[in-house]
């Protein structure tokens, strides 16, 4: 589980979120609301380690994160705003990336994932030739491989189609049946069950 | 935890290690690949930048012979410059660098991964076409092997050095000519001996000290480079 005790961080002189503590257990889905700029980004940043202007502890597993920082980024998948889709390579070939630091997939494991996402006939295209929804798609066919988890996801609705987007909550809801957790930030109404919400303000 | 479940365990982390290592050389091999005009220029602006000196300075025989060794080096660490550039540039604009450094293995041997990338397709290019070059310098022929020597243990530290300055600025919005003033002092050293080396066997003096020394300097750039760019691209990115 995942712990943030009195978390404070400050960005350019102004207070983003100020003693902030926070209990997520194995199952939860905690969105994070609020209005634009008012830090939600950051507080993800913050939890994964790519920020560290701030005080407070990050907790993971009863330990703080840091103690073991190789099985805390073991046990994280974070998806930002900017996804980590290189738009020369295809598809396929970010997939192999962004997936091949933790585990080797066939390529038809791959494939497969790409296609539960739609994006069938599409696997071998440079993915500046995609549109930014197909783009979505491509990098959250990640989340049909994870093995991690605790799922950070920022804006993961963004530019999704309807359809997408009930495909989306379906991942999430089967990966928090799996005993996962998912920390999410969007303007979106999410349709799952037992949804926490933390309001930023 | 017995001895031996502790050893598989180590083995299968340097195996993850070793693969995530070899998907990163690739990745950026083939990104290199279909950006070639980031590593085609920077070598034609080699090639041509050594054939002015014959047209602008003097096509004296005697003359360019002497001053070919400093006019490759200095033009092949310019044209590393320009090709520096775009090492994590791509990478910090799509969020690839926060997967990267988020990544379970040692940010050290990634940061090898691509400049390891960055120097087999922008270092080695200019080391294989310098003999060339130096040719067409009136460079004498059975010295070359020492100037591609020299060059072949320079580039690759040329491309170490150049990418802690690249990651320090990949984040600032406009970079113009920091990297220059950040790279050109800290490639002092090698150019100083990659230059008397190649002088030194022109005049008929040992070379093997020079070579050795800036053998040093490459194997010290290899273990403590990635170290430095580890902790620059980490505080670009936060």
């Amino acid at each position: 589980m995942l712990e943030l005790k009195k978390l404070s961080c400050e960005r350019n002189d102004r207070v983003l979120f100020e003693n902030l503590s926070l209990l997520v257990e194995y199952g939860d889905v905690v969105q994070i609301s609020g209005s634009n700029g008012c830090g939600k980004t950051s507080l993800l940043r913050v939890i994964c380690g790519l920020n560290n202007c701030f005080t407070g502890g990050v907790f993971w597993k009863g330990e703080t994160r840091d103690s073991d920082v190789e099985s805390f980024r073991n046990d994280l998948l974070f998806l930002g705003h900017r996804v980590g889709l290189s738009k020369l390579l295809s598809p396929l070939e970010n997939l192999k990336w962004s997936t091949g630091g933790k585990t080797e997939w066939l390529e038809k494991d791959l494939l497969k994932a790409l296609s539960r996402n739609g994006l069938q006939g599409h696997e071998y295209q440079p993915c500046f030739l995609l549109s930014a929804g197909q783009q979505q798609r491509a990098a959250l066919s990640r989340l049909h491989l994870a093995k991690e988890p605790m799922w950070v996801l920022d804006e993961p609705f963004n530019a999704l189609d309807s359809q997408a987007v009930g495909m989306l909550e379906n991942i999430i809801v089967e990966h928090t049946r799996a005993g996962g957790i998912v920390l999410v930030t969007t303007h979106h109404k999410l349709k799952i069950p037992g949804l926490r919400t933390v309001h930023l303000s | 935890m017995s001895a031996l479940d502790l050893d598989g365990e180590n083995l299968a982390a340097s195996v993850n290690l070793f693969r995530a290592f070899r998907v990163t050389l690739e990745r950026d091999l083939t990104l290199a690949y279909r950006r070639k005009g980031d590593f085609v220029n920077p070598f034609v602006f080699f090639v041509i930048v050594v054939s002015l000196f014959p047209l602008a300075v003097s096509p004296e025989s005697v003359f360019l012979s002497l001053i070919a060794p400093g006019v490759i080096w200095i033009t092949a660490l310019l044209a590393a410059m320009l090709s520096l550039d775009s090492m994590y540039r791509a990478d910090f604009e799509d969020g690839s660098l926060e997967t990267l450094l988020l990544s379970p293995h040692p940010l050290y041997f990634l940061v090898l991964a691509k400049n390891c990338a960055h120097w087999l397709v922008s270092g080695l290019p200019v080391v294989l076409i310098s003999p060339f070059l130096a040719v067409m310098l009136s460079y004498p022929s059975d010295q070359l092997g020492i100037l591609f020597i020299s060059l072949l243990l320079g580039t690759p530290f040329l491309t170490l050095v150049g990418s802690i300055a690249v990651a320090l600025t990949v984040g600032l919005g406009s970079r113009g000519l920091i990297l220059a003033v950040i790279v050109l002092p800290m490639c002092v050293p090698i150019l100083v001996f990659g230059t008397l080396a190649v002088n030194a066997s022109l005049t008929g003096l040992p070379v093997g000290g020079y070579l050795a020394l800036m053998g040093a300097m490459l194997v010290a750039a290899l273990s403590l480079a990635p170290l430095a760019s580890s902790a620059a691209l980490r505080i670009s990115v936060a």
